[in-house]
């Protein structure tokens, strides 16, 4: 059988298949079945600074808002001493699924002040993991926020958290940037050694019986693959960090098309949550039995075969769908 | 900069210093929660469930009980098993103890009760502090010993510890509710090493020996006989002989291990002194400083104190009076009507008598009742009054008794104040944590400098939008002042609306600093003043800072809480610390505090301590008055005489100033004052838009005070309306043509809670997040509703008898006899009060168990229970809080029997009245409010008809017509009452067959009492005394009451199913037989948004947590299945309920494997629970 393994942030990996951020990896437990599995890296869960901040305001908000009103109640909750804070709660869960298991280990962190981001990192750090990819989730909602500006928030960030960790950092990010090519240059050259491409994000709907804006998590199917697959295919070779092609993997065919593309690695969530985790050992043997009967030996030796640079048709990554459209009716007409 | 001597002081009060010493001297301790005792138990209970040890190294196995009776009985049984057990109670409790308490002393049993003394409830309740609770069981044989500080509380817990052990006898170790178990105070604790010399592991084994075992059998709880048991009772003499010696044994020890010496009885003043008063309790420090300051006038006065009442030795007594004393005033914390003395004031007579030891006079007087003030004023004018030529006998001190003139005179200008000691006092709003904060400055100055340091709080008795006073004094010398403060050197108002309401600045000593938080800045603030603040700052020459703390709030992300930016100000200007290291102290404190809640809350802290001080302005002012209005009376000048002048009084604080005379001679006070009380504080009221309206009237439904009114109005009615009233056509009420619809708010009460505008189902078209009835800054609406709620109020009401109460619309069709409560805002527990007087009000009878619904129900100065134009209203009153049931059933066997003699003298009459009426009251059909109107007809004819007749049969059946129109008895209380402290009395109740209407209005915790956990309290729940999560199910009260196949039972949730509710309520009044109805009631105290309360009622029902049915014996009896279920099969997971509230998230933050096996085991219930409910729904006639 085909050589699987690979590296990944400089990580050896025994497959080049990774788990995502999903909420598989609350369990210490669906960790070790992964890594039965054959996977090759786990990014635990992601560390919301955010939600610490709304949890931690939130629950004093509500222990103290009726203390010391009334002469018989001067207040209504016992006083428990020490709560197991979020992120004590994260950080000790980092730290039992590192040594929970062989395979390396990637925290995640979505920070919302500057101070939480490096803070947060280093503490991540702390718990052993190999290596942090920072979920930089942001919706720009203000309108005199530039797209120049919000990218070099995100640059100097990296740049800032980069310059305070040891272990290597990966950034995960959404495909919304005017110019993606040069944004992943720059996360680059400021010291992410991965890019994820891509978040995605939690999608409002609206309930028009109700008139409520409805917030659900979508799992990803094969069909969301074509976005990333075509970022991967153009960058590779052209930048420095590596690419971690996320959103769509499914199916050994799907990550085969990833590794074809370029992607250093293929991170899976929505397929391990619907299907189990079996999925990843079957999603690894797929994988491996197109390359034997291609007679592929290594993940190396087929990454990137089909990069935009690698094909006949280079253009055709540059194309919009809607032009590709009206060319094939042409052609069918001509 | 603390002192090496003080380095190990600590700030606490006497609660948590008489719990750190009981908690470590006793292996069981059985609580159950009563004011002011109840942190003792809530502490035991924390330290318990954070598994620290007692001085054995064991941890003590703390339990809540059913009530204070239960609570006596295990400890007794605890006792009897040879474990060193404890309880903390006080007032009623300690009444309901009484019966363990004479077993427990019979049996010579080695314990201490920590008694938190407080009122009896008489003519009214009180939480408050007094002698009356200790008094009523100084005869069961207890030793008693009184403390008089906290100091004292701490170091006398240990005391009495070590005498029971040795004397075998029982002691009650007291000290005043509130003034002493409240206030906070420097003192230095006992280390566990002092502690353990004080339990001798000889006594504790004796003790131990004593316990039952099988290992060595013997039976003790005979039934004794004539010949032999009055020999029992006096065998026990000796110990009692025995034990005064103990006691001061113990007190020298305790003297000589930490230097503090008590005496039995201990006098202080002049070796020489003439007059002497005698008084136990806080009030001896009083006593002390007034004397000290007396003799220092050159008179020769002095104090003895007596700290042991029980047994009372006459001649150690006697021997701490000086030879020199002619004349004695004893002082009795409590009132015993019709006694010759009050007990303190006997014991001494008799000592004396005994003893043969004679003065010129001995005099007896009562003060501090409830928690009256006993100042120096007052102390001075007892030893004056024993100057005077013939001093009363059996004064009082502290009020006006202009009605037996039995009151003391006093200058409440004499101050003994130490001058070296600053004194400070905050006006703070229930919400804002100004007390909080204080308690924190306390703890700064008293632990981090050499200061002592004292704190001690007032509240006022509403639940929401309350005024808090904090009292704090600190200085260089022990602080001995029981008493609150009247000439402060810093007086701080933290909300300005404050100065419209409240004489603050009379307790200013000139030069006096005052600090007020006020939205206008240092140029605007002083016409914005009241005339008499103006004069007042004048006046005193007061130094006037102003600081906007809402602004620095709200800028630093803090909210309403200003407490953080106002603790800061105080530092700042009071000088108490450099101002470096009172910022840096304040933060450590913030720390301290905060840090376990999460840096975040920490930084935002400090983030408003950096802001405060740049925000802080002093205020230069005019050398005259320049306001152009004064302070506001506290009721309007239409009110009625009695709300005038009584009622008014007091809700301008001045209760106090009120006469004996003024004062209602048995309670009785008139219905509907919460209307004259306009309150004012909500920051947002509703505004209704006509436009988008579908009058559905669910805004009205839910308001939990009764602010949002609708009326049917018809046109000429609306004639003279002010400009901007809002009305419109009221087309969705099809059987009132012609009329409108009007939706009006009384700005003026309305708390702001906003749950209306989440009931609200209308929306606007084109902005969905508008709807018909929209929150709006108040001051923008103020004035026009003001003129519009006027002008509503004169609108006639519908007429009841054309109203089919059968929907949520029309119920609110019905005027609200239940109306501006004080409770919380978005109490869940009022709409369905509310909901009730407007179908029954005008014919209620609501006996009321002690707890929230009887506080926000029945606490002075305004009630919230009102009356209709015709003058018809419910009454409304409490018993106690265990025996509400049965004192309901009494309302209801009374009714029958009036109402079976009325008929049957109306059959007597029937000569008189005519056969036709005698037989259409007998007959009427009182179902509908229209038969109801027409009974009322018909016992009017026969009061007239009988109106000449003057014979006794006559005349009673006049004055009990009354009772032939139906009368609609209910009772009321939460689940701490009905699952809990009064559940024997209410199965009982039910089991009569009695037509009484029980309402629960389940909080699922004592919510009154600070959320203890009841049996209703839902299995993974955290509460007090539940600190790890309540580990067991909820019990299921309607189920049980179900079984007796004839109770009606309803269970229900108005924000999920406010259709079920009105028919529940409904179906109770209508089955003639007992019902009981369970309200779901969100609360305060289940940690969350209340606004979102109907939301979280709906997911508690859909998560099948509380699943709604009614069973109806009416419809087994006519052959059908009684049991409906009302709610859907659980559809959403138990998370999405449960994990919107504290009181279950902060166990998943304190212990994550706990709280998910307690919520395996809830979601496991509920699936069964919803099989059994699905089994009971399916039944046949047959089956039934």
């Amino acid at each position: 059988m085909a050589d699987l393994s690979t590296s990944y942030l400089g990580l050896p990996l025994s497959s080049p298949l990774v788990a995502s951020a999903s909420p598989i990896s609350k369990k210490v437990d669906n960790v070790r079945k992964l890594e039965d599995a054959g996977i090759g890296a786990v990014v635990v869960y992601s560390l919301f600074e955010e939600q610490i901040l709304h949890e931690a305001q939130e629950r004093d908000h509500f222990l103290t808002r009726a203390s010391n009103m009334h002469p018989e109640a001067l207040d209504y909750f016992p006083d428990l001493g020490n709560y197991n804070l979020e992120p004590d709660q994260y950080l000790s869960h980092l730290a039992a699924i590192r040594k929970a298991v062989k395979v390396p280990v990637i925290g995640s962190l979505n920070g919302t002040t500057r101070g939480g981001w490096t803070e947060w990192a280093r503490r991540i750090e702390e718990t052993g993991v190999d290596a942090l990819e920072l979920n930089v989730y942001s919706i720009p909602v203000n309108t005199s926020a530039t797209g120049a500006g919000v990218e070099a928030q995100v640059v100097d960030l990296v740049s800032d958290v980069a310059s305070k960790v040891g272990i290597p950092l990966a950034v995960k990010l959404s495909p919304f940037y005017s110019s993606i090519p040069n944004m992943v240059r720059r996360l680059g050259d400021s010291g992410a050694k991965a890019v994820v491409l891509f978040n995605r994000f939690l999608q409002p709907d609206l309930d028009p019986e109700n008139l409520a804006v409805l917030s659900a998590a979508r799992l990803s199917d094969s069909g969301d693959l074509a976005l990333p697959l075509r970022w991967t295919a153009i960058l590779f070779g052209k930048v420095v960090p590596e690419i971690a092609l996320s959103g769509g993997v499914h199916t050994g065919r799907d990550l085969l098309k990833s590794l074809l593309a370029g992607a250093q690695v293929g991170q899976m969530a929505s397929e391990i949550l619907s299907g189990g985790t079996h999925r990843v050992g079957e999603v690894l043997r797929e994988l491996g039995a197109w390359m034997d009967e291609n007679e592929y030996l290594s993940v190396d030796q087929l990454r990137g075969s089909m990069s935009q640079r690698k094909v006949v048709d280079s253009a055709a990554f540059e194309r919009a769908q809607y032009m590709r459209a009206l060319v094939s009716l042409d052609d069918r007409f001509i | 900069m603390s002192s090496e001597s003080d380095s190990k002081m600590i700030t606490v009060d006497a609660t948590e210093a008489v719990a750190m010493v009981a908690h470590k001297t006793n292996e069981v301790i059985a609580i159950y929660p009563i004011t002011p005792s109840t942190p003792m138990g809530e502490f035991s209970d924390q330290w318990s469930a954070q598994k620290k040890p007692n001085i054995w190294g064991t941890v003590p196995l703390v339990m809540e009980l059913q009530s204070e009776g239960g609570a006596s009985g295990t400890v007794h049984g605890s006792l009897q098993t040879g474990a060193l057990t404890t309880t903390f109670t006080c007032s009623q409790g300690l009444l309901l103890m009484i019966p363990n308490m004479y077993k427990i002393a019979g049996e010579l049993t080695s314990t201490v009760f920590h008694v938190s003394a407080r009122s009896l409830a008489a003519q009214g309740l009180s939480i408050y502090g007094d002698h009356q609770d200790v008094m009523a069981v100084r005869q069961t044989g207890w030793a008693m010993l009184c403390s008089n500080s906290v100091q004292e509380a701490h170091d006398f817990a240990l005391i009495s510890q070590a005498a029971t052990l040795e004397s075998r006898v029982p002691f009650v170790h007291f000290f005043d509710g509130f003034r002493t178990s409240h206030e906070v105070n420097k003192i230095l604790p006992l280390s566990d090493e002092q502690i353990r010399r004080f339990v001798p592991a000889d006594l504790v084994a004796a003790h131990r020996r004593r316990g039952f075992s099988p290992e060595h059998p013997f039976i003790r709880g005979t039934a004794q006989n004539p010949d032999t048991y009055f020999q029992g009772r006096e065998r026990a003499n000796p110990f009692y002989l025995a034990i005064p010696g103990i006691v001061q044994k113990w007190m020298d020890t305790f003297a000589s291990l930490t230097g503090r010496q008590y005496k039995l009885y201990e006098y202080f003043g002049a070796a020489d002194a003439d007059r002497v008063v005698i008084v136990m309790g806080s009030a001896v420090e009083t006593a002390q400083e007034t004397a000290k300051a007396l003799n220092a006038r050159g008179e020769r006065v002095g104090v003895l104190a007596v700290r042991m009442f029980r047994p009372f030795d006459a001649s150690l007594f006697a021997q701490a009076i000086p030879q020199s004393v002619k004349r004695v005033a004893v002082l009795d914390r409590t009132k015993e009507p019709g006694s010759a003395g009050e007990p303190l004031y006997q014991d001494v007579l008799t000592a004396i008598s005994e003893l043969g030891r004679s003065f010129e006079l001995v005099t007896g007087g009562r003060y501090g009742l409830s928690s009256k003030e006993f100042t120096p004023a007052m102390a001075k004018a007892v030893f004056d009054d024993l100057k005077a030529p013939s001093p009363k006998r059996h004064f009082t001190v502290g009020i006006v008794d202009d009605l037996t003139h039995l009151s003391l005179d006093y200058d409440p200008s004499f101050n003994v104040e130490d001058e070296k000691t600053v004194r400070c006092l905050f006006f703070g709003v229930g919400s804002d944590g100004t007390v909080g904060a204080n308690k924190n400055s306390i703890k700064i100055i008293g632990e981090e400098t050499d200061n002592h340091a004292q704190g001690y709080f007032f509240y006022d008795s509403k639940k929401s939008g309350g005024l808090t006073v904090s009292h704090l004094r600190f200085g260089p010398n022990p602080i001995h002042a029981p008493y609150l403060i009247e000439h402060g050197q810093f007086i701080a108002c933290h909300a300005d609306s404050f100065l419209e309401k409240v004489e603050m600045l009379k307790y200013a000593a000139p030069g006096a600093v005052f600090l007020l938080n006020t939205i206008w800045d240092k140029e605007q603030i002083w016409d914005k003043l009241p005339r008499e603040v103006q004069e007042l700052i004048l006046k005193k020459k007061i130094r006037f800072y102003v600081v906007d703390a809402y602004k620095v709030a709200k800028e630093t992300g803090m909210g309403s809480r200003i407490n953080t930016v106002m603790q800061t100000c105080f530092f700042a200007i009071s000088g108490v610390l450099p101002s470096d290291e009172a910022i840096a102290q304040i933060k450590k404190a913030i720390k301290k505090t905060y840090g376990k809640r999460g840096e975040a809350v920490v930084q935002q802290n400090y983030l408003a301590v950096d802001k405060s001080v740049e925000n802080l302005f002093q205020v230069s002012y005019p050398d005259r008055v320049t306001a152009n209005h004064s302070r506001p009376l506290p009721v309007p000048t239409s009110a009625p005489e009695f709300v005038q002048n009584v009622i008014g009084p007091m809700i301008a604080f001045r209760g106090d100033d009120l006469p004996v005379s003024a004062v209602p001679a048995d309670g009785t006070f008139p219905s509907g004052t919460t209307m004259y009380e306009k309150r004012n504080f909500a920051l947002e009221i509703p505004d209704w838009d006509p436009s988008i309206c579908i009058q559905c009237n669910k805004c009205a439904f839910v308001c939990p005070h009764a602010v949002i009114r609708p009326k049917l109005a018809a046109p000429e009615s609306l004639q003279g309306a002010p400009e901007g009233f809002k009305h419109v056509p009221a087309k969705f009420f099809k059987e009132y043509p012609g009329t409108d619809y009007v939706l009006q708010v009384s700005p003026e009460d309305c708390t702001g809670c906003g749950i209306c505008i989440e009931a609200c189902p209308a929306r606007d078209k084109t902005n969905s997040s508008r709807r018909a009835i929209n929150l709006v800054p108040v001051q923008t609406i103020l004035e026009r509703e003001k003129t519009n709620w006027d002008f509503f109020l004169g609108l006639p009401e519908v007429d009841r008898t054309t109203v089919n109460p059968n929907n949520v619309k029309n119920t609110q069709l019905l005027q609200p006899l239940f109306e501006f409560s004080g409770a919380c805002a978005g109490c869940g527990e009022t709409p369905y009060v509310k909901l009730l007087t407007q179908m029954f009000g005008d014919r209620a009878h609501i006996a009321n168990a002690t707890g929230c619904s009887s506080i926000y129900g029945g606490n002075l100065p305004t009630t919230p229970y009102t009356k209709n134009a015709q003058g018809r209203g419910p009454v409304w009153s409490n018993s106690l809080f265990e025996d509400n049931a049965e004192f309901g059933l009494g309302f209801r066997l009374a009714l029958d029997q009036k109402e079976g003699y009325a008929k049957e003298l109306l059959r007597k009459f029937s000569d008189v009245l005519g056969d036709e009426l005698v037989t259409a009251i007998l007959g009427a059909d009182q179902k509908t409010e229209k038969g109801l109107a027409e009974q009322r007809l018909r016992v009017e004819l026969v009061k007239s008809k009988l109106s000449e007749d003057k014979s006794p049969a006559a005349r009673d059946l006049v004055e009990l017509a009354e009772t032939l129109v139906k009368r609609s008895v209910w009772i009321l209380g939460g689940d701490g009452w009905a699952y809990d402290i009064g559940y024997g009395g209410l199965d009982h109740v039910l089991s009569t067959g009695r037509n009484v209407n029980v309402l629960v209005l389940d909080t699922e915790v004592y919510s009154n009492t600070g959320g203890q956990a009841s049996k209703s309290t839902p299995i993974g729940a955290v509460a007090k005394f539940a600190a790890t999560g309540k580990g067991f199910p909820k019990k299921d009260l309607g189920l049980i009451a179900q079984a007796y196949g004839y109770v009606y039972v309803a269970r229900i949730a108005m924000g999920a199913n406010d259709a079920q509710t009105v028919r529940a309520f409904q179906e109770a009044e209508a089955y003639d037989g007992p019902s009981l109805i369970i309200a779901y009631s969100h609360c305060i105290a289940h940690g969350f948004a209340l606004h979102k309360g109907l939301e979280q009622q709906k997911l508690a029902v859909q998560s099948g947590h509380w699943p709604l049915y009614r069973y109806n014996p009416e419809l087994v009896v006519a052959g059908n299945n009684g049991f409906q279920l009302d709610s859907k099969e659980p559809s959403i997971e138990l998370e999405k309920y449960v994990y919107n509230e504290t009181r279950y998230k902060m166990l998943l933050a304190q212990d994550k494997p706990r709280a998910e096996m307690l919520l395996g085991q809830a979601k496991a219930g509920i699936a069964s629970r919803w099989t059994q409910l699905q089994y009971l729904a399916a039944q046949n006639k047959e089956a039934n």
